[in-house]
């Protein structure tokens, strides 16, 4: 078996239900040509305002200006094959080739009337909404729960690629957590996002099965300085000192695995480590709490997200002042406080999150919260030690709970011809 | 089941499948102008955007720009034999034919209103010197396999059919006298050959909401009679109020059951069927395990869901075996998938056997756990996939 090339040409999707809804009125003539102009490279190509290529050094959807929606994916893999697992990436890389170009899986391809459809539809006529599928491997993909390697990958692990630890207060789901691959499926259009990951389930029947899957909106970060500040379901704003993508230099530090981090895996050079954590928020105790607790707990002012030591959004927090009563202004036990870097050895985070409701419990209160995503060059040094100090001392623990955790690999870019993480199994 | 119409023709035809393994080979041999034909109906005009291919996978793209619905044939060079078709094509859509065409020379054919000789004109498929040349020898096998399949599925189905009343005899015999030790051991096993068949029974809408309707599916008002009717008094129902049927009642249903198993088994001794209607019989069995037996559904009384489960891959193994020398042919790398997914999930329902039934039983269905159920479904869905292609890879 050869491998699927990326489709490099194929119908859009806005392009094929104008020509399916031009009816009768279409001649001959107007026809045949429709159908020559649809099937060439589309005009606008990679770089158009709706969508972000999809090759490249880096995988898209990281330092990508953060979209509306998410709607995230983790898989098990249910093959004993290597050669399986391969042939599915490969044709996940041809299906988010596709799909992030606005174009439908299986596009410029024959549509038999007796065999279902290779794309499942719901997205024909709706632009690309700037999709980004990123693809990550987590830790069991190398061995599983008893050391076993499973697919000959067991030496190529990185060392700092393993479950999270327990940090104080996670009340973890198994069904929520963990997976050996994921998808990060960011769009402006839910539907959009939600047709990426049904398709790729769909492709991965009997090699992967759907572990568990989150949808998000209001992205709660901003990834570049292009785009406002947003909001969590505290109604704060969240994120203000999150790594954007014009600061280059903080990126490359902070973001990319550098091809000298990690010797037996270098696979990994130029992409990066995802830290996914599903985090309820007591909604309705917290809108019961004083203005006055909520702003301390945070450490910023509700309406611009200043800094309480002053100053405006983007200000740098002062901890050392002090008020009246001798206190400092930005609580020891606040947020800002606790997650700032100068009290983390200087690692930042590229924040990626996005707030989720998933309906309500039978007690009538809103399963919602922060669907926390970030990605970090080292999770060992970046991430874990920050957590374990919020659990421990975040005031806002009273009113947090993180029932759902994993931890991926994301390998770097693809280039064209290759597929999601191909430098891994080569 | 559907019974889709009888394919005139459905030799020397091969309808790609959409999602097979071999994506890249079909892309490539199907890609490119030369491959596809464009075709417009109007109603007095059939336009082919060439007259001439080269022999192999071709797709001929139908467009109806006219008024009236219309439909396509390729036609051998007699322009009687039918090499492929499309029907139905309303004003302003279009629809793909997939065909593998052979090296000759044919008569292309717009029907404009679907009747009479159609606009008519010539096409000429050149030796491409691949594996669609022009040696007529694999049409020619194909059309005995298909005979074979087809034949042997008919019966098939009469032979399960006759199983299912004979058992049903001795089942309902058993309830109605009161042995319901005996009719609750009967009743999984005869139930097999019902569900192995189950969808060419449902094809017969006035049988199968009289034989096989559960509780929940019931209308306001509805009578309820056939297996579950029995199945739940046969078992002592978890709703604590629930009075036990009459002896008088018992015989009823007994009765009303095996009247109607005698009234299905008349009718499928005339059943024939076609390789389409076997592939999809095939992709709904999977279906009905995927939607109410690996959900613990169908039987809620009894939990004997799993033997349902097994008998209905049964069928569905049976209906793909018999076709598998016509995919051999068309497209062994999804007859070599779908053979494996086949294995896999047999092998994970052997471990859940139970010592009924001479070690040929299965345990309940409520002794699962919520994991165990998981694998047997992710099975499901990874054997349900390809076997999805299977009428498209087969049929016209």
């Amino acid at each position: 078996m050869t491998d699927p090339a990326p489709p490099r040409s194929g119908v859009s999707r806005r392009r094929l239900l104008g020509y399916a809804g031009a009816g009768a009125a279409v001649g001959a003539a107007g026809f045949a040509g429709g159908i020559g102009t649809a099937w060439a490279t589309d005009p606008r190509g990679a770089g158009a305002d709706d969508r972000y290529a999809f090759h490249g050094r880096h995988q898209a959807g990281i330092v990508t200006p953060a979209q509306d929606r998410v709607h995230f994916a983790s898989f098990d893999v249910r093959t004993g094959s290597r050669a399986e697992l391969v042939r599915m990436l490969r044709e996940w890389t041809a299906a988010a080739a596709a799909m992030t170009q606005g174009r439908s899986v299986g596009s410029g391809q024959p549509l038999p009337y007796d065999a279902p459809p290779a794309d499942t539809g719901e997205a024909l006529g709706l632009p690309p909404g700037r999709l980004t599928l990123t693809f990550g491997f987590g830790p069991s993909l190398f061995a599983d729960p008893d050391g076993r390697d499973r697919f000959g990958l067991a030496d190529r692990r990185p060392k700092a690629l393993r479950r999270l630890p327990h940090f104080p207060g996670d009340d973890l789901q198994p069904a929520r957590s963990d997976g050996d691959l994921c998808v990060q499926a960011c769009a402006d259009d839910p539907q959009v996002a939600v047709h990426a990951v049904r398709n790729l389930s769909r492709l991965a029947f009997g090699t992967a099965a759907l572990r568990w899957s989150q949808l998000g909106f209001g992205r709660t970060s901003s990834t570049s300085t292009s785009q406002q500040t947003p909001r969590n379901l505290f109604g704060f704003k969240d994120g203000t000192a999150n790594l954007k993508a014009e600061e280059p230099e903080a990126v490359e530090e902070h973001v990319w695995v550098g091809p000298d981090d990690d010797p037996r895996a270098s696979w990994l050079a130029g992409g990066s480590y995802l830290v996914a954590r599903r985090i309820n928020m007591t909604i309705e105790t917290w809108d019961r709490a004083s203005l006055r607790e909520q702003e301390q707990l945070v450490g910023r002012d509700r309406l611009h997200g200043a800094p309480l030591s002053g100053g405006q959004e983007h200000t740098a927090p002062d901890f050392s002042v002090r008020g009246s009563d001798g206190a400092p202004l930005i609580a020891l036990d606040s947020h800002v406080r606790l997650a700032h870097p100068s009290r983390n050895d200087g690692v930042r985070m590229l924040r990626r999150g996005y707030n989720f409701t998933d309906g309500n419990d039978d007690l009538g209160r809103l399963d919602a919260g922060l669907f926390f995503l970030a990605y970090v060059r080292d999770p060992d040094r970046q991430y874990i030690p920050m957590q374990t100090r919020l659990s421990a001392h975040d005031g806002l623990m009273e009113y947090l709970e993180h029932t759902g955790s994993a931890l991926f690999a994301v390998p770097p870019g693809v280039r064209p011809g290759g597929f999601v993480g191909d430098r891994l199994f080569t | 089941m559907r019974i889709p119409r009888l394919a005139a023709a459905l030799v020397a035809v091969v309808a790609l499948p959409a999602l097979s393994a071999c994506t890249d080979n079909r892309a490539t041999t199907t890609k490119g102008a030369d491959r596809t034909i464009t075709v417009t109906s109007n109603d007095d005009s059939c336009d082919l955007s060439a007259d001439t291919a080269p022999s192999g996978n071709l797709v001929y793209r139908v467009h109806n720009a006219g008024s009236k619905v219309t439909e396509f044939y390729l036609y051998g060079e007699d322009g009687l034999r039918i090499v492929g078709e499309v029907e139905n094509v309303g004003p302003g859509l279009s629809r793909d034919l997939v065909l593998h065409v052979p090296a000759g020379r044919y008569v292309p054919a717009c029907k404009p209103g679907m009747g009479g000789q159609g606009i008519r004109s010539r096409f000429t498929v050149t030796d491409s010197g691949g594996a669609g040349g022009a040696s007529g020898a694999v049409a020619g096998a194909t059309r005995q396999q298909v005979a074979t399949a087809t034949r042997q599925y008919a019966a098939y189905v009469r032979d399960q059919s006759g199983q299912l009343l004979a058992g049903t005899r001795r089942f309902v015999a058993a309830y109605a006298a009161g042995d319901d030790a005996r009719a609750r051991t009967l009743y999984p096993a005869v139930r097999v050959h019902w569900e192995r068949i189950e969808p060419v029974a449902e094809s017969f809408g006035d049988l199968d909401p009289k034989m096989d309707l559960r509780e929940a599916d019931l209308r306001e008002g509805q009578r309820w009679t056939g297996w579950h009717r029995v199945e739940k008094d046969l078992w002592p129902p978890r709703n604590a109020g629930y009075r036990a049927l009459t002896p008088d009642q018992r015989g009823t249903y007994a009765e009303d059951l095996l009247a109607n198993t005698r009234a299905l088994d008349r009718r499928v001794q005339k059943l024939s069927f076609t390789v389409d209607q076997i592939g999809n019989g095939a992709k709904s069995l999977l279906d009905e395990v995927a939607t109410g037996k690996v959900t613990g559904e169908e039987e809620h009384w009894s939990h004997t869901d799993l033997y349902d489960f097994a008998a209905n891959v049964d069928g569905a193994r049976v209906a793909f075996e018999g076709l598998r020398p016509v995919l051999r042919q068309k497209d062994p790398v999804l007859g070599r998938r779908i053979d494996r997914r086949f294995q896999e999930l047999q092998r994970l329902l052997e471990r859940h056997r139970s010592g009924a039934h001479g070690g040929r039983g299965f345990v309940s269905y409520d002794t699962l756990s919520r994991a165990e159920v998981r694998r047997l479904s992710d099975a499901v869905n990874a054997l349900s996939e390809p076997l999805s292609q299977l009428t498209a890879a087969v049929a016209l």
